[in-house]
């Protein structure tokens, strides 16, 4: 999963410079208003507008110095741009990783098929691939670029997906079965195929994500709506403090200048988080993306965070592809290299992945098989749940589940050697799958298939359980070699002998006892489960059933990716609540440097409030403003980053955001606010 | 459930008060079958001849009661309490200021404190003994007769059980 | 000196020993288990039989706030008819004058609402009729309101997915049978026994040793006091409350009164664990306030035992530390406690004056009643708590990085905005109120009112604004003490502190049980390990870190301008 020739610098200057643009274009209010906290800046921003216009018209300094009005005013106008430009910045690198996708697949030429109704003529039209819409059909040959997402209807053919996911290997992809969709801008490498277009322009996922991003059809999630109240409130409840300090100065005999109020407000109400909020959501979509995901919404990213319960399914997540033959057990009196033979005659015509290892597992022992006209070859059947084959001189060789080939054996009179019948046994109890071969209904011995987990997932299953994730693992395998995988890859539950059904079961069995439940699928057949999941991640390259289903895609069709979407999810909420209690924390030493400066003129006692030992209330109130902008884009880096997340189980992860977000909030600002007063001392 | 907490309740713990010390009248103290006050309530002290208690914002009037409520900066108490202590020097000379306990001029929270502390007591020996002509170690040995101690909480002198022994005091 | 300390620990570990079986004992009360005071039973279905209750009825969110608005309605009715018209009715030996009816209402809603603020005095405020039937009545069914509600709260917690939060009116008769009335009959024998009054004779007049002319005010007042300190109600039968020597005669009494003002709420807050069955969070909770409250009371005890340094300036004698409004019985020591204990609380009654205290005990106890928290009133301590931990549980369950839940519930945008909400209304009504105040004395200080703006408070410049902060916060915390320099009986005050008082105190009743009701809807969502445990230690720091940061962003312009003020040119 090599993404890395796509990923983003953080601060690629071209983004940077359509951010800038962006922070300006973003000062409207009708725009602003969505963002209440930057709002009220906006508005305290515009109030220190007409101060200083008022000032520069009359002369009148009862509101305090010209100069230093405008400073304020100044500080102000760039705080709400240091927010708009956070969060054009998280547009601008998302849209960019957006569209280095899109771009690859825009006017491309497309080879249609024309319609009359239903009927396919077998003319083809040459057009630009934005013409196409949903239902047409087109034809794609070697060397073509594919020019949308579809399905295949007719054909099978390799095909180079390189340019989505970044893997140069190529994949096959077929009409009928579970890999039958292909994306816009792959390309085909060999053979041809019909493919029906099943997205309008401009609808696609990708198209959709985009859209996502870029604001228009942005939508906040259920976390961001409740802290956007949270800090809502936190705003009124600093307009109450400001408003009423009027006359509670004019108790204590003490003029407040304008400049002061906004000062104090502005640097309270939690404006880092404020004109952070919207950039770490669309952050959390472009790490998504750049996990070469499509989140259909960010609630979906969300909800990753929050999952309990994985799905995954055993072949591809767990082990690597398919079971492979690892050894030959003969029958007691059977040759070993006989027996080798009978295996090697019996699975030639077997295309499954399991019979091509028996072959490759025979050769490597040196017994080659080669067909020979005259062979009849029995395909499995789900009869007789055997395969095999009649050689020319009237062998009947079959392999299969040792239950199948047993009864057979037994139909003709034949018994099970009791060492096959152990062997199955212990082979089972391993994890790994017996097929008995029998030659002439007699069985002759058993070859053991065995599944080879993936390096490293023990780590990854023992990292989910850190994060209180249950992973559940399902498999078409009988129990016993269900456990056994189930044990060694470390993962917490199994369906075994899974049938579709079971998946769906099985999630709203946790759903009901409140779970949320991701599984990763791409079958039309996984569709409703998919669905019914919380988080359904559906494979790229799966039908498009199941991409309808689901609620993100993963273009890198990785089983092993719901992982990282879990961890995605996690970072998104850890972001905002690190930075939410960062900013508030904050504010303790804004206090400490604006409320002795506000009365110091009138109240001297309260210098002792000064504990920063800042200059002048001048200065001060500059420093905790001044301090109060360049947070902002001092944390960017962090915002668009995501804070890391460590599954060190839910309390000591609090704790250690606890002390680096709540205590350093407390602490930094007040080193911060004594650096910038110092260094205004050499100007004041 | 009116009658319940407004009726019985009360009823009930009157019938109990009853038997009570005071019998739930409150507990007076009489000198020579006259009745003279209560036990619990603080009486005016100004005269030379008897143990002062503490300034009250009602004047030991119990009908009702009250504190000063002056905030600890306010100017004007400062200066109330400058001129009791100043007062007090005059009616006791040869006291120096240091021995005067707080507790003398400073007004009490009800305004009907019965009590002083024992060295509000002590640094009035002298004017007593002084005024009514009884030895200073007599007055003394009386204050401490009359000193109430208690467990953990600080010790009292009652005022007007003390001036009523003092007037018994031959 | 020393031994005074001694004492107020005493009285605090005492308290708590008491408070952990009573806890235990609520719970099972309202569990419905066997308990000793079983006997109550008859007495019990009797009420619910005549007043047509069905006990076992449940109800929703919704119908239990219905119930308990209904009847706190007719209640306030009831009280301001009785005031208004107190001299025509019996019991009034001392003759004493009906109330105005701004006076009424702010007295009727002030028991009502389980605040007991008095801008009358309890002598010739009102006459014995009205101090039983309405206050001594009011101070036993508001405790018994919060009580009650709280429940509400509990079962919330303990259901997996309900609508059901129990039956009001079971709730609020078994906390006057099981728990106020029995507790109060055995305090008010106490102090019955230690010289409180408690016959219905009216005023006596005496001539003093000296030759004055008195009067000694007197009724049956043991009862009264014992609900007033139990119920965390506080408003007192004499004017200065549990200063007067009859209210509290002696060291015993008022170690007894004490630990009535804080065993019932402490005693909830172990009763929960108990009830919900799950004492770890009991214990968290517990000791979260626990912190603070030893804090302020270490602060207190310790600058009220110091002095005034004023008084220090004029050479005098200060070992027994700052006597301005205490009492010599009581010592500096435990007025301090009583002072952190009863605005803790939300009680309100006093036992020295609060405006006399030195600025950091005013302030310390300022800051008490705005967190309103640390054990709290009866049943509503909890449930202000709980908008803490509500708003502890959102910020930190973002920081693990997980949809927020608090037991088992997610706690979502709705939650969040009515918590959001109460949080807010307390500093709108503190800081909004006081500010309006202050605009007057500023501004109009001659305005031709009855009592003017500018003759409203006894103490100038910083400590006159505490005066008026003071006021509205404890209005707003329901806690009834005031900083009583304050010329507070006119309409003024009255009027604005009863709002205050009404909002104050509904609100904060009604946004916890929504969310409760709310949150007990959802589905239950079973532990896991990525859950964030509410009750462990970490748990609890981050609600107390949340409880100090809102409470010192809100306040801290406006305690800087009073209490602080004061303290630094003071010290």
């Amino acid at each position: 999963m090599s993404t890395n020739k796509r990923s983003i610098q953080l601060f690629d200057p071209e983004l940077i410079g359509t951010a800038v643009k962006q922070s300006f274009v973003k000062l409207n209010p009708a725009l602003m208003i969505k963002n209440p906290v930057m709002f009220t800046v906006e508005i305290g921003t515009a109030v220190m507008l007409a101060v200083s216009i008022y000032q520069l018209a009359t002369g009148d300094t009862s509101q305090g110095a010209l100069w230093y009005n405008i400073t304020i005013f100044s500080i102000l106008l760039i705080t709400v741009l240091f927010a708009n430009f956070a969060e054009a910045l998280a547009e601008a690198r998302g849209k960019a990783q957006a569209q280095s996708l899109r771009k690859t697949r825009e006017d491309t030429p497309a080879k249609k098929i024309l319609l009359v109704g239903e009927i396919t003529l077998n003319e083809i039209k040459l057009v630009p691939s934005s013409q196409l819409s949903k239902g047409d059909i087109f034809l794609c040959e070697a060397g073509d670029v594919i020019p949308m997402d579809g399905e295949i209807i007719e054909g099978l053919a390799t095909i180079d997906e390189s340019a989505i996911t970044g893997e140069s290997a190529p994949v096959i992809r077929e009409a009928g079965g579970d890999k039958s969709s292909v994306t816009g801008g792959t390309k085909v490498l060999s053979d041809r195929i019909k493919v029906k277009v099943t997205t309008e322009p401009g609808e696609s996922f990708l198209d959709k994500m985009i859209a996502l991003v870029e604001g228009a059809s942005r939508q906040k999630t259920p976390n961001e709506i409740a802290l956007t109240i949270l800090l809502a409130a936190f705003t009124l409840i600093f307009i109450i403090v400001c408003v009423t300090l009027k006359p509670f100065a004019d108790y204590a005999n003490t003029p407040v200048t304008i400049a002061a109020f906004i000062s104090l407000f502005v640097c309270l109400i939690p404006t880092t988080i404020g004109g952070l909020l919207s950039a770490i959501g669309i952050a959390g979509m472009d790490r998504a993306l750049r996990a070469n995901v499509i989140a259909k919404s960010g609630k979906a990213v969300e909800t990753a965070g929050d999952v309990d319960v994985l799905l995954l399914d055993k072949t591809g997540t767990i082990t690597i592809g398919n079971r492979k033959a690892t050894n030959f057990y003969p029958a007691d009196g059977v040759d070993e290299i006989a027996f080798i033979q009978f295996s090697t005659l019996s699975s030639l015509a077997d295309d499954t992945p399991e019979g091509k290892s028996i072959v490759e597992l025979a050769a490597q022992k040196g017994v080659q098989g080669k067909k020979e006209s005259g062979m009849t070859f029995i395909k499995f059947t789900a009869e007789t749940r055997s395969s095999g084959v009649n050689t020319t001189d009237g062998l009947s060789i079959r392999k299969g589940a040792f239950d199948a080939i047993r009864d057979m054996a037994a139909k003709a009179g034949h018994t099970v050697p009791a060492e096959t019948a152990e062997r199955v046994k212990i082979i089972s109890s391993n994890g790994g799958t017996p097929l008995v071969v029998a030659v002439n209904y007699e069985i002759k011995g058993v070859i053991e298939l065995q599944d080879i987990i993936k390096p490293g997932i023990q780590e990854r299953f023992e990292r989910l359980r850190k994060m209180g994730v249950k992973t559940v693992m399902v498999t078409g395998d009988n129990p016993l070699t269900a456990k056994y995988i189930a044990t060694v890859a470390g993962v917490d539950d199994f369906i075994a002998e899974a049938k579709p059904e079971d998946k769906m079961n099985y999630i709203r069995k946790e759903q009901q006892s409140g779970k949320l439940v991701a599984m990763m699928g791409d079958g039309t057949n996984d569709a409703p489960a998919l669905a019914q999941a919380d988080v359904g991640v559906s494979m790229n390259s799966g039908t498009q059933a199941a991409k309808e289903a689901g609620n993100m895609v993963d273009l890198d069709n990785d089983p092993t990716k719901l992982i990282e979407v879990v961890e995605i999810g996690k970072q998104l909420l850890i972001t905002r609540g690190t930075l939410t209690t960062f900013s508030i924390a904050n504010d303790v030493a804004k206090y400490f440097a604006i409320v002795p400066a506000l009365f110091i003129a009138s109240i001297p006692a309260l210098q002792s409030l000064n504990i920063m030992g800042l200059k002048s209330p001048e200065s001060a109130i500059l420093s905790a403003v001044i301090f109060n902008a360049i947070i902002i884009p001092m944390l960017i880096p962090l915002a668009l980053k995501g804070v890391a997340y460590k599954p060190i189980g839910a309390s000591a992860l609090l704790r250690r955001n606890l002390l680096i977000y709540g205590l350093g909030g407390v602490i930094i600002p007040f080193i911060g606010i004594k650096l910038i007063d110092l260094l205004l001392g050499l100007f004041m | 459930m009116i009658i319940l907490c407004a009726v019985l309740y009360p009823l009930l713990i009157a019938g109990i008060g009853k038997v009570a010390p005071g019998g739930g009248k409150g507990e007076t103290v009489s000198v020579n079958g006259k009745v003279v006050g209560y036990e619990k309530i603080g009486q005016r002290f100004t005269n030379d001849n008897y143990f002062w208690g503490r300034p009250s914002a009602v004047d030991y009037n119990a009908a009702g009661s009250a504190g000063s409520n002056k905030g600890p900066s306010n100017p004007d108490y400062l200066q109330l309490v400058k001129d009791r202590i100043d007062s007090f020097l005059v009616h006791n000379p040869g006291i120096k200021k240091e021995e005067i306990p707080a507790d003398l001029v400073t007004a009490s929270g009800s305004g009907l404190d019965p009590h002083i502390s024992p060295a509000a007591a002590y640094v009035q020996v002298k004017r007593i003994a002084t005024v009514r002509g009884i030895a200073e170690n007599k007055v003394r040995a009386l204050v401490d007769r009359q000193v109430e101690k208690t467990v953990l909480g600080p010790s009292v002198v009652n005022v007007l059980k003390i001036n009523i022994a003092l007037d018994n005091l031959k | 000196m020393n031994s005074e300390i001694t004492g107020v620990v005493l009285i605090f570990l005492l308290t708590v020993i008491l408070a952990y079986p009573l806890g235990k004992y609520i719970a099972r009360v309202f569990a419905g288990e066997k308990t000793i005071t079983g006997f109550m039973n008859p007495l019990e279905k009797f009420i619910f039989r005549i007043s047509g209750i069905n006990p076992r009825k449940s109800m929703n969110w919704k119908q239990f706030l219905k119930a308990m608005l209904t009847i706190n309605l007719l209640w306030l009715v009831y009280g301001m008819f009785l005031l208004i018209f107190q001299d025509k009715l019996p019991l009034n030996p001392d003759g004493n004058p009906g109330q105005t009816p701004d006076l009424a209402f702010n007295t009727a809603i002030s028991f009502l609402v389980n605040c007991n603020l008095q801008h009358y005095s309890g002598e010739s405020g009102l006459t014995y009729f009205t101090q039983l039937f309405v206050v001594t009545f009011l101070q036993f069914v508001s405790a018994a309101t919060g009580i009650a509600v709280m429940m509400a709260l509990f079962n919330g917690l303990k259901e997996k997915t309900s609508n059901n939060l129990g039956n009001f009116w079971n709730y609020f008769v078994k906390s006057i049978t099981r728990i106020l009335l029995p507790l109060s009959i055995i305090v008010a024998v106490i102090l019955a026994f230690n010289g409180t009054p408690t016959s219905y004779e009216g005023k006596d007049s005496i001539v003093t040793l000296q030759g004055d002319s008195v009067q000694v005010s007197r009724g049956p007042a043991a009862g009264m006091i014992a609900i007033k300190q139990l119920g965390t109600n506080g408003g007192g039968w004499f004017g200065v409350n549990s200063a007067h020597p009859l209210e509290n005669p002696n060291y015993l009494t008022n170690a007894v009164e004490t630990i009535s003002i804080l065993v019932i709420p402490i005693a909830l807050v172990f009763a929960l664990g108990f009830y919900i069955n799950k004492r770890k969070l009991a214990n968290v909770i517990f000791a979260v306030m626990t912190f603070l409250f030893v804090i302020f009371c270490a602060i207190t005890v310790y600058y009220e035992t110091k002095g005034n340094p004023a008084i220090d300036q004029l050479g005098i004698a200060q070992t027994a530390g700052s006597m301005e409004g205490k009492e010599v019985r009581l010592g500096a020591a435990a007025t301090a406690f009583w002072s952190v204990a009863t605005t803790s609380t939300s009680n309100g009654s006093v036992n020295g004056m609060h405006d006399s205290l030195t600025p950091v005990s005013g302030g310390v106890v300022i800051l008490d009643m705005m967190i309103n928290a640390l054990y709290g009133g009866v049943g509503v301590g909890l449930l202000n708590y709980f908008i803490f931990i509500i708003i502890a549980v959102f910020i930190s369950g973002l920081m693990v990085g997980r949809t927020p839940e608090f037991m088992g519930h997610k706690v979502e945008a709705r939650e969040v905005k009515i918590a959001a909400l109460v949080t807010l209304l307390s500093a709108f009504l503190i800081k909004g109120f006081t500010a309006l105040a202050a605009y007057m004395v500023a501004h109009h200080p001659d305005i031709a009112w009855q009592v003017k703006p500018g003759a409203w408070l006894n103490n100038p410049s910083y400590h006159g604004f505490s005066e008026m902060l003071y006021e509205f916060t404890s209005a707003n915390a329901n806690n009834g003490s005031g900083f009583e320099g304050l010329g507070d009986n006119n309409i003024f005050w009255n009027v604005t502190t009863g709002i205050v008082l009404i909002l104050g105190r509904y609100l904060p009743i009604i946004a916890p049980v929504a969310i409760i009701g709310l949150l007990a809807k959802k589905k239950f969502i079973p532990e896991s390990p990525g859950t964030l445990r509410t009750d462990s230690g970490t748990f609890g720091v981050m609600t107390l870190a949340v409880i100090i940061i809102i409470t010192a962003l809100s306040y801290l312009p406006a305690l800087a301008l009073g209490p602080l003020a004061e303290y630094f040119s003071l010290y």
